[in-house]
Order: C-alpha cells, then structure tokens, then sequence
C-alpha cells in the first residue's frame, strides 16, 4: 500500500507467468496438454476467487457464467462463422451482461441464501441448454473442428490443433487474467471489497455503496469466467452442457479454497494440484473422488485458509 | 442566531420498534460549529436518535433536513459524502487492516467522484490524507500495525481518525469515552475540540464532566423525548432533568 509493498508481489507473479512460459520447453506431451488445460481452469478459479476471497460471497452458479462465455463463443463460431478473436470477444461481452443481469437480482441476498439464488439461477440456464437441444446439442454438446479457422497474427497461422499454439493462447488467457486480479484486487475498489468482505454495514457507514461494489466484483468475476469458459472453447473445440453443471460450480469453489481464497496466486495453486490428484487416484481407483474428498477434508482441517493462505500466515505477509 | 437556517435539522422524527416506542416525534435543531452534547439515562433513544440522522436506521415518520434539503429517503451511504459521519458506540474498524489501511479506506471515499476513480486514484493523494489524520489524533507511529493489535483507547482514536478522513461537516460521536482511562479521555476531549474548528459535533455522552467541558448547549433525552435543551447551567436547574437524570 505505500509504494514498495507491491513490488515483491508483481516480481512473484512475473517470475510465475515466465516459469510457465519456460515450462512448455522442457514438458513431456502429457504435461504439457495437462497444464495448459489447468491453465485455462486456473483462470476460471481466478475470476471466482474475486467473488468468494475479496468480497466474501460464494456463489455456486458460476458454472453458468464459464458456460456462457463457453456457449456464446461457441455458438458464434459454429453459425455465425466467428474468427477467433470475434468470438472470445462475444464470449467475454456475453459473460460481463449476463453476470450483470444475475448480480442486479442475486446481489439483493447473502450468506447461504446469496448461495442457494446463484444455484438455482444456473440449474435454470443448465436445463435451458438441454431443452433447446436444437441449438445447443443438448447434452451432447457441439464440436467446432472444421468450423474455427485458424487464427491470424501478422501474416502467420496459428491453428488450435497445434499444443504449441494451445499452451500459448492458455498461457496468455491466464496472464491477462492474474494480472488483471492483481491489479483489481489491490485498486482503491477492491480494498472496499476486502472491507465489504470484513465488515459490509461498517463500509457503508464509510460512504459507500456496497451494492454497487458487490455488482462491479460479480462483473468482474464473471466477465474473467467467461473467458476462460470462452478459452477453453476455443482450445479444445468442444462445447458440452456438462460445463454448465453444478459441478463445474463446485470445481472452482474447491480450487479456490485449496489454494487459498483472497490469494491472487491461490487459484493457479488449488486448480494445479486438484487437477493432478484427480488424474493420479483415478489411476489408483475408479472411485478417485473418495481420494479427493479426503485430501481435501485433510487439507481443509490443517490449512483452513488454503495453501497460500497458510503460506501468508506464516512467510509471505506482502502477499496480495 | 434564530436567524441563521441550522445545518441538520429534524420535525417529527418518530421510530416504533413493534410497540415500543423508541424515538417519540422530536423536533431538534443543530447550529453550525456547534458541540451539542445529547445525555440522557440508558434507553432513552439517543443511539436510535442519531443513528436516524445519520441513515442507519429509517424512521417511523418525520422528516430529517441537512443544509435546507430533505435527506429522509437519502441512503446512509451518501449522507456520508453529504458530510453526516457517524463513530461507532461499539468500536468497529476492519481490525485485520493495517492503521494506515483503515484510515486509507475512509480517505479514498473523499476521493471517489465515478467508476475511473474507483479503480484508480493517486496513491499519493491518499496517503497525505491518511497521514493528516493519523498526526491529528496521534496515531501516526502505530500507522503499520494490525488495527485489531490497538489497545482500546488507541482503537476509539483510529475510529475518530477514520472519521476525520471522510471530512465531516457533522461529526456524530456516540459514547467515544466509553472505556478510556482518565488520561486518554483528556487527551480525547482536547482532539473533539480541535476537531470542532472544522466541524460541527453532536456527542452522546455519559460522563458529565466531558459534557461540561465541551457543550455550551445540551439536549437531554428520557423515554425517546427531548425534555430539555438548554445551557449547562440551564441543564443543572431544571427540575425535569433533575428527577429523571441527575436523580435528585
């Protein structure tokens, strides 16, 4: 806050963003395809970290915020022949008014009903993408190989198809992103969402308009979900109703909380290691979430306030 | 003095909780760069009298006029940036916040006009207002410790400290004594007087020796109704008082 505190911060998330440009160099295939794949998820937990660790509301219906950057950008390249770049931007503007359009309703409630509102509002949008089957393909989903064409860039082409161009576009979604957070987070709006998160009636008392601030971190929150819903569209040319599911609300919930809410750096963390625990025990056991929810329970119970959290508490009191 | 139009100014101002009636229609007027001290036994109303003025609680009926504009329906949220601050009885301050970050949270208010602001502001312009405030109230030393770490007296301080930054034109201070050793409460008294320089202040308060030495005027409450207003000495003689308050 007074000039020099932020510096080791930025330097730790730019030593991160250049450790994850370097990684793709020394990654077996397998890896590779799997961190660009959390990257894209780590970007998810980013914009729901917003929400949950700097404002305090957890909401468990952004999977409809993911699917609709997801649906729009794949339904804009699929019928309206988008390039790429046109349909991430549709995905991106579809996510920040439909998050809108929730938070204006939602943002009346907190706490456990603020929790139960967002989850039905996405049950609504799930259903509403299998009962317009015909649209959205229903369950099944649609996949845009032959539809997307590859994108353009000063006279090269990239194709998504290619790891290289897959690591790279993840890789530059999830750093606008992180430092998009970093930046929000530490901005004079975001340290009013801390105090909103703190104390809600004592920062209206400080002349502010908590519902204003809470609808601009939905937006927030929802505009980078989107995206990275809109990326992951883009990289792996599918579009599935299954990530519109409550499960895809949970995931990001877990993420967050394992690597710690209210960490800029925490949803990067949780999403990396919940990714490979999943991967590891279902190479163990068909029942892998059993491995999972115990993991968690245990990490839960000794670092309640996730891994960077705990890694705050006790070295790291800079980090934001 | 009759007349200047006064800066806050209430009629009829009513709040029923169910049946009980905890403010009964008081008609209140408040002077520029007066110190108005409001007494009155525990239950009286006052808590539930300012908290109307500054928009935490909405009355039952009556009407609240701040510089000649009705602000009843104005949320609390901009009575704040009209200028209406309140302190918290029970101290409130974000208390895993730095000091500085506290003070800051307030300071920054003054400076948000839109959107662009509110994601952008001098760093700068922010820290001199933090700073002006914490050297009033003596805090400026402790400014990198965790506000939740602050002995008591110095926590009411940082509350008044928080309060300066949003620059009142009325500062409500309920109870700020509340719990201060007799030192601190004189250092206290000397800060609300010099606060008073730029800023008209209504003050609950219990201890009558603070009141004495701040308020030429007070305004004594019993049962949610104003029953006397007047000077100190006018206060000490009135026969109403002196049965419900000074116990007589």
């Amino acid at each position: 806050m007074n000039g020099t505190r932020g510096r080791p911060a930025l330097l730790l998330h730019l030593m991160i963003l250049v450790a994850l440009l370097g990684l793709q160099f020394v990654l077996p295939p397998f890896h590779h395809g799997m961190t660009a794949r959390i990257m894209v998820l780590a970007t998810y937990a980013i914009g729901y970290n917003i929400l949950l660790g700097y404002t305090g509301l957890m909401s468990l219906g952004h999977a409809m915020l993911f699917g609709t950057g997801m649906y729009a950008t794949g339904l804009a390249v699929f019928y309206l022949e988008f390039g790429a770049a046109g349909a991430l931007l549709v995905g991106i503007v579809a996510s920040i008014l439909h998050s809108a359009v929730i938070g204006l309703v939602t943002l009346r409630t907190t706490g456990v009903a603020f929790l139960i509102v967002t989850m039905m509002f996405a049950q609504v949008f799930y259903l509403s993408l299998l009962y317009f089957n015909r649209v959205t393909g229903g369950d099944q989903g649609f996949i845009l190989t032959g539809h997307l064409q590859p994108l353009h860039l000063g006279g090269l082409q990239f194709a998504f198809s290619d790891p290289a161009v897959k690591y790279n576009v993840a890789l530059a979604t999830f750093a606008v992103c992180l430092l998009l957070s970093l930046w929000f987070v530490r901005s004079p709006a975001g340290r009013v969402l801390v105090a909103i998160r703190d104390n809600e009636g004592r920062t209206r008392m400080l002349g502010y308009n908590t519902f204003k601030y809470k609808l601009l971190a939905l937006v927030v929150s929802g505009g980078i979900s989107g995206a990275a819903g809109s990326a992951y569209t883009l990289l792996f040319s599918y579009v599935g109703a299954t990530f519109a599911s409550i499960l895809y609300s949970i995931y990001p919930l877990l993420w967050t909380l394992l690597g710690g809410a209210g960490t800029t750096i925490g949803p990067l963390v949780g999403t990396s290691l919940m990714t490979y625990l999943v991967d590891t025990a279902s190479e163990w056991t068909r029942s892998y979430l059993i491995v999972v929810g115990l993991t968690l329970v245990i990490l839960i119970m000794k670092l309640p306030t996730g891994i960077m959290g705990g890694v705050r508490a006790r070295w790291w009191k800079w980090l934001p | 003095m009759a007349a200047v139009s006064p800066l806050l100014q209430t009629t009829g101002l009513q709040k029923a909780f169910g049946g009980l009636q905890a403010v009964r229609s008081v008609d209140f007027r408040l002077d520029r760069g007066e110190i108005r001290a409001i007494i009155g036994p525990n239950g009286a109303g006052k808590t539930t009298f300012v908290s109307m003025i500054s928009g935490r609680i909405s009355p039952t009926s009556g009407t609240v006029r701040f510089g000649g504009r009705d602000i009843t329906r104005v949320p609390a949220y901009d009575r704040v940036a009209l200028g209406i601050v309140y302190t918290f009885q029970i101290i409130s301050i974000f208390r895993n916040l730095t000091v500085f970050e506290n003070v800051a949270l307030a300071a920054q208010r003054r400076l948000t006009t839109d959107l662009a602001s509110a994601l952008s502001m001098s760093r700068r312009a922010v820290a001199e207002r933090v700073n002006t405030a914490l050297v009033d109230v003596g805090l400026r030393d402790a400014q990198d410790q965790h506000a939740g770490s602050l002995p008591h007296g110095h926590q009411r301080l940082l509350e008044v400290a928080m309060a300066l930054a949003l620059e009142p034109q009325v500062l409500i201070l309920d109870e700020p004594t509340q719990g201060l050793s007799p030192d601190e409460i004189v250092g206290l008294v000397a800060l609300i007087r010099s606060i008073s320089r730029n800023a008209t202040i209504l003050l609950i308060e219990h201890n009558m020796q603070v009141v004495l030495e701040l308020s030429r005027r007070i305004t004594v409450m019993d049962q949610g109704s104003i029953i006397a207003e007047g000077t100190p000495h006018e206060i000490e003689a009135n026969p109403d008082v002196q049965r419900v308050y000074l116990g007589r």
